[in-house]
Formats: structure tokens, sequence, C-alpha cells
């Protein structure tokens, strides 16, 4: 076995058992191995829920001590901008979804199309989020030595409190605003970590999709990176109402 | 020779396997990227052994100062760093991969039949950052340290200290995530990679125990992660997450922090417990008493080990409700304990022992676990929690666990599974020399703490009043033969590696997979793919075999 050719030994190998190229040597079987990368996968997301519920139970308890001050913190929210995100977001999992269909029943340009699609759709969300955290900038509503409190004390010197209708908070409870917008720059900012996460990968994966790579039969990295983009899409999905939509039904 | 079960193969005509891991590719990038686990696994054990001797000189260096009633060896702040990089060191880049990246990932996949872990990539991506950890912790050393202690707790950590909290939050970050891709990678292989008839219940309890530990790694970890991350913000651009004056707090960090860290001790010791199983079978030669409930009740402690973790605040100012809950809970995890001293303890009974070295260092790891366990029990309880706390009566009680209990069995099982790692022998009568050594001295370091604890010593200082010098200086003592207990396996481990006795495959008779293959062995691990057809630990099936093997041979 030692002595003959690898090249010839491993075309015969393929010849006799049907091992596909990109079935790792210490797999059975092809089920086996998808199933094994599969299952990783959902135990990886299960670790990032646990990233992210630390920071949701802060949020949980922080809402009931300082609720006043959360509901004037999110009213400093655009309701607009984050729903339209809350849209892009959705529809880029649906191209997602799509690209994972078109790589299963192997259409390549269908492919490498909702991929770029899903590309656009993630940077269209970081660049409406840069335009939500700039106004926090200017506003002086990023916690830390510049923070400000008075669109909280002087409601109606501020357009968005005053559009909201509030009434000026007492100084105790307009300074937790600062817990709020605390946690909204954590959330959301860990949440922006993993889309720019996601979308270098798309950025590798359109480059490897146009070779070909995921067309072939192999669709694992396509699926799993599915699984990672919709994890990524539900977070928000959970942000959007705790952050934007607190006391709306009043 | 009746005494040992040792059977080697004739030294003038044994050879170590031409092919095999160790021998298939040469060169320092063959090792760099590699994915075979047993390889990755040798790269593990080199790296834990250094950051060991790293927190051990640490150690050394607290054991001198504590020689004297003053600060004289160091000053104090100097103190308070040495003894938070002991911690840090010692927890984050020895205790928690010690045994899971090490034996775990030699023998896991070995155990239940497998060629490899499912993910080789990934397992070398955790062993990349581990060492980014490490060098991120040796960049604070060297630039000043920290010193918050390992628990970082808030606001001093995010406020009051001018010490590298970054760099070392960071190093904790990364090593975390080595850690996560550790558990990860067992529970998908324990799950999809098992051999044909390697059902669950005939899998080693080392198996067992390591899904148990993978669970609480997984689950655990990213919490700690985000808890760093969030002092990190703080610290930084100075959120108010943990900040009272902004109506964050800092209660909540301990919260975060210790649905961690107390899991954590778990994912220490569990591993060390699934050590223990195998060695205690094997040089009993029976099967493990109650294989089920010693199965469960690693499940039950990983289980139980996240709803206890508010037992380290029970000074801090949780209610007085949380305090009994978390006290009754506490104790519950006694239970599982328990059962596993017990069942090994009943498996001794009427089993045919002989007293190699794992042996000793499992009688060892089965008397100073308990002590520390029970001794537990006083810190659970929240009447005497309150009067021992933060004295020296816990730096005893984690240290009977950690370094009595988890140690003694990270050096059992280096010393059990040493033979089919290299395929040579170590020297048996100095290692049973060192175990010996090593539990002389572990008692002469760590029991007068106790004493010292119950009179009031507090920990956490360099300083401490004239009347406790004399059991401190025991304690110091006791630490020197500790230290030479440590050193003997490196220098006698080193040396086997050339001149030891060739192993052959199954030198102790075990029954375990990982046994039934050469060693060292090949990089797939076995010739043919093996399939298990008996229980675990079935000693009449090895007869059975041996006798198969003298039949087609004669």
């Amino acid at each position: 076995m030692s002595d003959s050719p690898a090249i010839a030994h491993g075309a015969a190998d393929s010849a006799v058992h049907e091992h596909p190229p990109y079935q790792r040597h210490h797999f059975e079987t092809m089920a086996q191995q998808n199933d094994a990368t599969n299952f990783a996968m959902w135990i990886f997301l299960l670790t990032e829920v646990m990233f992210f519920g630390g920071l949701f139970t802060a949020y949980l308890i922080y809402r009931n001590w300082y609720y006043p001050a959360f509901v004037a913190g999110s009213h400093q929210l655009s309701i607009p901008l984050g729903g339209l995100n809350t849209l892009l977001l959705i529809t880029s999992s649906f191209t997602m979804a799509m690209g994972v269909w078109c790589a299963e029943t192997r259409r390549k340009s269908g492919l490498v199309l909702c991929l770029i699609l899903t590309f656009i759709l993630g940077l269209g969300f970081l660049g409406i989020k840069t335009i939500e955290y700039s106004e926090k900038i200017e506003k002086h509503h990023v916690p830390g030595f510049h923070y400000s409190l008075q669109s909280f004390l002087d409601p109606a010197s501020d357009d968005a409190a005053k559009a909201a209708g509030d009434k000026p908070m007492a100084l105790d409870m307009a300074r937790h605003t600062e817990v709020y917008f605390s946690l909204y720059f954590a959330m959301t900012g860990m949440h922006a970590l993993h889309m720019i996460i996601g979308i270098s990968i798309l950025g590798y994966m359109i480059f490897r999709a146009r070779a070909g790579a995921y067309t072939a039969g192999h669709v694992a990295f396509v699926e799993n990176f599915g699984l990672y983009w919709h994890f990524v899409d539900i977070i928000w999905i959970f942000l959007f109402p705790l952050l934007y939509l607190i006391s709306r039904h009043q | 020779m009746s005494d040992t079960i040792v059977s080697l193969p004739d030294q003038r005509t044994a050879r170590i396997p031409k092919t095999n891991y160790l021998s298939k590719e040469n060169g320092l990038l063959s090792w760099l990227l590699t994915g075979d686990h047993k390889r990755i696994a040798i790269l593990y054990l080199i790296s834990i052994t250094c950051f060991f001797f790293v927190g051990g000189a640490l150690a050394g260096l607290i054991r001198l100062e504590l020689l004297t009633p003053q600060s004289d060896l160091m000053a104090t702040d100097t103190y308070n760093k040495v003894f938070t990089m002991h911690g840090v060191v010692m927890i984050f880049l020895f205790l928690v991969p010690s045994v899971p990246a090490t034996l775990g990932n030699f023998f896991i996949p070995m155990m239940i039949g497998a060629k490899d872990l499912a993910l080789p990539k990934v397992n070398l991506l955790s062993w990349y950052l581990y060492i980014v950890g490490g060098i991120l912790v040796l960049y604070t050393m060297i630039s000043g340290g920290v010193d918050t202690g390992w628990t970082f707790t808030t606001p001093l950590s995010t406020h009051y200290v001018n010490t590298n909290v970054l760099s070392t939050g960071l190093a904790v970050f990364v090593a975390g995530f080595s850690s996560i891709f550790t558990g990860l990678n067992f529970i998908v292989t324990i799950h999809k990679m098992r051999a044909p008839g390697m059902t669950w219940f005939r899998m080693p309890l080392f198996v067992w125990a390591h899904y148990a530990a993978s669970i609480l790694m997984v689950l655990g970890t990213p919490v700690l992660a985000i808890a760093i991350v969030l002092v990190a913000l703080e610290r930084t651009i100075g959120i108010g997450v943990f900040d009272p004056t902004k109506g964050g707090d800092p209660l909540l960090f301990q919260h975060l922090f210790w649905f961690y860290s107390h899991p954590a001790v778990y994912i220490m010791i569990l591993p060390g417990m699934g050590v223990i199983s195998e060695t205690i079978s094997t040089f009993s030669r029976k099967r493990v008493f109650g294989y089920t409930a010693v199965a469960f009740s690693s499940v039950a402690i990983a289980v139980f080990g996240f709803f206890v973790w508010a037992h380290h605040m029970f000074i801090m100012g949780i209610s007085n409700y949380s305090v009994l809950i978390f006290s009754l809970l506490t104790m519950l995890v006694a239970v599982p304990s328990a059962i596993k001293i017990f069942n090994w303890t009943f498996t001794l009974y009427k089993g045919s022992i002989t007293f190699e070295t794992p042996m000793l260092y499992t009688f060892g790891f089965m008397g100073l676990f308990t002590i520390g366990g029970l001794t537990g029990v006083f810190l659970g309880t929240s009447g005497t929690d309150i009067h021992l706390t933060e004295t020296y009566f816990i730096v005893a009680h984690f240290h009977f666990v950690m370094v009595g209990g988890m140690l003694m069995a990270f050096l059992a099982g280096i010393h059990f599974w040493w033979p089919k790692m290299t395929g040579r022998m170590y020297p048996e009568k100095i290692s049973q020399l060192a175990a010996v050594v090593t539990f002389i001295g572990f008692n002469l370091t760590f029991f007068p703490q106790f004493i010292l604890g119950t009179l009031g010593m507090p920990r956490r200082y360099a300083s401490y009043p004239p009347e406790f010098q004399i059991l401190n200086v025991f304690s110091t003592a006791g630490a020197t033969v500790l230290g030479v207990g440590y050193l003997l396996p490196v220098l006698y481990l080193t040396w086997s590696l050339k001149y030891g006795e060739i192993a052959g495959d199954n030198p102790w008779q075990a029954t375990g997979l990982e046994w039934q293959t050469q060693s060292p062995p090949l990089t797939e691990n076995f010739a043919e793919p093996p399939i298990m057809d008996h229980e675990a630990y079935d000693y009449d099936w090895l007869e059975g075999q041996k006798e198969k093997e003298v039949a087609s041979v004669g």
C-alpha cells in the first residue's frame, strides 16, 4: 500500500468507496460528517444564547428597577430607523434562506446573487446603525464622561422627548437613563459585532461561491452559516421591541 | 512480582512500533498545523506544564512572603499582584484545561473508538486561543501585573485600580473561548462519533465525566465572557451597568461572574473524577461499582452545579431567602459527589488491589477530595460561612479540592496513560516516592491553613498577627516539599521518554478500547475500526481476548 503512488492510490480509493473529496478522513460517511458539523453549529449557537443571555438578564433587572428611565431612554431612539433595520434584517434572512436553497439545488448564479443581496442588506443594517449611533454621540447620550441628562431633565429642549410627551424627570431617575444607554450600546454593539463577523464571512463565501464551491453537492458550510445568520437576526428581533418599543402600548 | 499487574513485553525483543502518531510526520510545522487530537493533546500537555510551573513559582513567592508576619519580601501591593497572577494562571491556564485538553483530547476519541474528534481544526484553534490567552497573561505579568484578585471584583476592577485589568480580562476571554471550543468538540464527538456497539452505557466513565464537564463549559463560559466584556466597557468608555453611582449594581457582576465561576470548579474536578474511575477499576481488577450511578452523578453534578453560585455571595448583601435556598442547593451537590466516593470505595471492596503509582495518586485524591468536599459543606452553611469566609479556611478548602483533588487526579492520569501516550513506562519506584512526597507535602502545606482559618487569619494580606507564624512556617515548609513532589515527575517522565521500558499495548491489562491498540497509537488510532461487543470494565472479556490470542498464536 505504501509503495503505490499516492495519486493512483487516491483515484483507486475513490473509485471503490466513492468518497467525495470534501469528506474528512475521520468520518465514516458523509451523513455522519454533515450531522456532526450541523450539531456543532447548534451547540455553538447555544453558547451564543448564553452570551447574550447575560445582557438580557441585566436588561430585565434594570428595566424593572428604573422603568421610567427606560421609557424616557427609548423615546430617544428612532422607531422608523429601527423598523427599517428590522425589515432589512428579516429580508436578509430570506435571501440567506434562498441562498441555502440555491446551493442545495445547485444553482450557482442564484447562490451568488443571494449571498451578494444578503451582504448588501447586512451592510445596509450597519449603515443605518451608524446613523443612529452618530445621533447618540451628538446628543451626548453615550455613557461615560460626556453623558448629558438634558433631554430628560428638560424634555422641552429636546425634539424627540417633546414629541413623545415626556415630563421632566427627577434628577435621581434621570441619571438612570445612563444605565439604559449602557445596555443599549452593549447589546446593539455586541449584535453589530456579530453582524460584522457575519458580513466578513459572507464576503469570503461570495468569493468561493463564484468559483463554484458550494454548488457541487457539499452545502454544509452555507447551511451552517445560514444558521448563524438567522441567529443574529433573531437576536435583533428581541432587541428591537425591548429597546425601541417599551411603553408603545400606553 | 505477584503484587503487581504490570505485564511488559520481553525487553530484549520489544520495539516501539515504527509507524505511530509521533513518527508519522516530522518537523515543527507538522506539529503546529496538525489536526491529530493526540498531537494537539501533547501540545497542550507541554504548554499547561509550563504555565503550571509559572503559577507554582508565584505560589512559592506567596508562601515565602508569609514565612514572616511582616510584609518584608515584597511590598503589599506586589503581594496583591502575585496572588492575583497565581490565581489567574492556575485557574484559567492550568486547572480548566488540565485534564480535558490533554488526557480528554487524547483519549476520548480512542475510548469511543473514533479516529479523531469531530472537529479537528476547531481543536487546533482552541490550542492557539489558549496560547494567545497565555501570552496575554505573560504580557500582563511583565508589564506590571494586575491586583484585583482573579475574581475581577467591581467596582475595584472598573474604577479603583490602575493595573492591567484589560489585558488580563482579554486573556481570560480568549482562554474562555478555547475552553468553549474544547467542550463543544467533546459533546459533538461523544454524540456523533461513537463506534458501532458503543452505546451510552458502554462508554468508560471518563467519557461520561467529560461529557458533563463539557456541558458546563459550553453553557457557563459565555456568561463569564459577557461579564468581562461589560467590565472592559465600563473601564474604558464608562458605561454604567455595574457602577452604583449611575444606578448599576455591582452585585449583578457577582451573579454573572459566579454563574460561570462556580460551575467552573466542576469543569475542573469532573474530568479528574473521570480519571479516578478508570484507575480505580484497573488497579482493583473490578468493574466500577454502580456504573450507572457514577455516570449519572457526573451529570447531576453538572446540573446542580448551575444552581449554587450565590453561595459565594452570602456576605455580599443578597437576601436572607436567597441565602437559605442557595445553602440548601449547595448541600445537594454533596450528594452526587458522595455517590462517587462511595462507589469507588465499594469498587475497592474485594478487589485485587495493587499499588502502582496511579493508584497511589488515586488514594491521595479520594482522601483529600473527601476532606475538601466536606469542608465545602461547612462553607455552604450560611452560619459557619459568615464566620469562615475571607479566611484561610476558604483557601485551604479550595486547595484541598483543586490541588489535593484535581492535581492528584491529573498526575494519576498522566502516569496511568503515559505508556499509551509515549510507548514507554515511567520508572515505578521513584514515581511512587513522588506520589508519597506530594501527599505529605500537600497535607503539611494546607492542613495548617484550616486551623489558621478557624483562628481567623484573613486571606489576601501580606502580613498577619505574629501568633499565626508557627502554622505559617509549617505551611511554607510543606510547600517546599510539595514543590519537590511536582518537580520529580517532570524529571523522570522526561527521562523515561528515552530510557523507559517499552510498555507494549496494554501494560496494565486494562479494558478500555484505547488499550487494545498499539502504543503509541497510529494516527488513525486503530488499524481496524473497532466494534464494541462488551460492557465497559469487563475483565472477563479481556481474559477471553488473551486466550483467543494464545490459541491463534499457538
